[in-house]
């Protein structure tokens, strides 16, 4: 098992990078042909909406399964690789949001004042996305070197709250059929038994310091 | 063939002119055969409705188009078949709407079973270009062919002690596969008031775009009440029941703070997750204003006269 999880590393170690990045960009690349080609159906906008969040939501699973898989191969280079899920999350959640306030709303304000403030499950996926910023600025190595490595992890707990919040909205916004916001749902609380199953387990991986 | 409207409708209110216009002829081929059923679907295909030429709609709202037929056809809240908007086509394409039969109950004359043709055969083919407001806000604007529902009530003969009227959706999960999973109570029940049912804007649909009604849209017959939220025109009607008691309906049964039994459209009345002010018009991409009762409060409204509309949503 070892040996073959160290003749793997190599290649995978390679590769990783150009594969996230198609992950990333490829479904934005489909989603922008779709639109011009009119395939997105009778209701382009709510086409984009569902699928710019659910993406979101994947990778921001994709990223919190980074540390469990870490902790599993005690490889610590995978380490960056959450950094780099971590910003797409946060792009394509940026990228939902716009598709909201920009295709749906139109910049209508005082509609999507009234909309965050009065209607729960916009309220908590706003939450979701406010979260992420101070994660998204906070994620190069400058800042866990100033903010030092304790206090950014604490920091990064966030991401837990904007999980569980961007769970809650996909839950909400669904009007009675809630098997595939359950199916996200139950992805977010097997990654979050993992932690803690390996947290009790294996040793911490420290920040930036690759474990060999 | 005689046709009374009350006077406070224009036909031109709900009918475009060249469609109006074209009627007799209309009602004369594709209308009558398509109701009784037994045109052959491509026969049907060759008096395409032509929406290229149905021009201004007089009475309908200034910028008010019809939405396209493949969007009408393909946009479908209809979970018999599958909850995903586009399921629907799919899933009903092999559904045979005919032979059918309706059962009329409760507090009739003579309860019993109607063929299709039986209930809605002989009787005015009518032709409405109606907006289609779903709960959910988008709408449409819908061509949609025929009969009065107050003349389906006549048919029907109920009591005087009747005060409403009770419509279910076929329940048979090897024809309608979503019905395989229990997201909402089987079967599907609507329910109109007695004097909601007689409104003259009450229709059932056996027909849109001048077409036999597709599966997906609720073949063979759809109740159609447009100044009412889309749930509330149940599909695949094979049960008429008229009753003295306010019947249980399935929206407002599977979540009663957020569907209630009038489901008017209220722009003032948010649903409670979301807003009910405005709406996205399929094809259009700024969102319009929604409209008290969809645009018919002059034809609907003094029903509701007296009523809280907050409290009865």
């Amino acid at each position: 098992m070892r040996s073959m999880l160290s003749r793997a590393e190599s290649p995978i170690r390679r590769l990783i990078r150009p594969a996230l990045w198609l992950l990333v960009i490829v479904p934005a690349i489909a989603l922008v042909a779709q639109l011009l080609l009119d395939q997105l159906g009778a209701e382009p906008i709510e086409s984009l909406e569902h699928a710019s969040g659910k993406w979101a939501l994947r990778l921001l699973a994709a990223s919190l399964a980074v540390t469990p898989l870490m902790r599993l191969t005690g490889w610590g280079w995978l380490v960056a690789q959450r950094r780099f899920l971590g910003l797409a999350t946060f792009f394509w959640a940026m990228g939902h949001l716009s598709v909201y306030i920009v295709l749906d709303q139109f910049f209508d304000w005082p509609e999507i004042v009234k909309d965050v403030l009065k209607h729960l499950y916009i309220t908590v996926g706003m939450l979701a996305f406010v979260l992420m910023i101070p994660l998204a600025l906070t994620s190069t190595k400058w800042s866990i070197r100033t903010l030092g490595g304790k206090r950014w992890t604490q920091l990064h707990r966030l991401v837990y709250v904007s999980a569980v919040a961007g769970s809650v909205h996909f839950l909400w916004a669904v009007k009675k059929d809630l098997a595939e916001p359950m199916i996200y749902a139950a992805v977010f609380a097997v990654l979050f038994a993992l932690r803690l199953i390996l947290r009790k387990r294996g040793p911490r991986t420290p920040l930036g310091s690759p474990r060999g | 063939m005689l046709i009374r409207r009350p006077d406070d409708i224009q036909s031109s209110e709900i009918t475009p002119e060249t469609v109006y216009q074209n009627r007799r002829a209309f009602i004369g081929t594709a209308g009558a055969l398509a109701l009784s059923g037994l045109v052959a679907p491509s026969a049907l295909e060759a008096m395409r409705f032509d929406s290229g030429t149905a021009g201004a709609f007089p009475g309908l709202q200034q910028d008010d188009k019809l939405t396209p037929e493949e969007d009408a056809t393909s946009y479908n809240n209809y979970y018999e078949f599958g909850t995903g908007k586009e399921e629907p086509k799919d899933q009903a394409k092999d559904f045979k709407p005919m032979p059918w039969t309706v059962n009329v109950e409760g507090m009739v004359k003579k309860p019993r079973p109607y063929s299709f043709d039986e209930l809605v055969g002989k009787l005015p083919v009518q032709d409405r270009v109606y907006r289609h407001r779903c709960v959910e806000a988008w709408s449409m604007v819908i061509p949609w062919q025929g009969v009065q529902l107050k003349d389906v009530v006549a048919r029907c003969e109920p009591l005087p002690g009747a005060k409403f009227v009770e419509f279910t959706t076929l329940y048979d999960p090897r024809r309608m596969p979503g019905q395989a999973r229990a997201v909402l109570p089987w079967p599907y029940k609507e329910a109109l008031r007695l004097d909601e049912a007689n409104n003259p804007l009450a229709l059932l649909a056996t027909g849109m775009y001048g077409k036999a009604l597709p599966n997906q849209n609720g073949a063979p017959l759809k109740l159609v009440v447009p100044w009412k939220y889309g749930f509330k025109g149940i599909k695949a009607i094979v049960k008429i029941k008229f009753t003295d008691k306010m019947p249980n309906t399935t929206w407002n049964d599977a979540n009663p703070s957020e569907y209630g039994f009038y489901a008017n459209v209220n722009p003032m009345v948010d649903h409670p997750r979301w807003s009910q002010a405005k709406e996205r018009r399929i094809g259009q991409f700024l969102k319009i204003p929604t409209l008290p009762f969809n645009g018919y409060a002059a034809q609907v409204a003094s029903m509701y006269s007296g009523m809280d509309l907050r409290k009865y949503y």
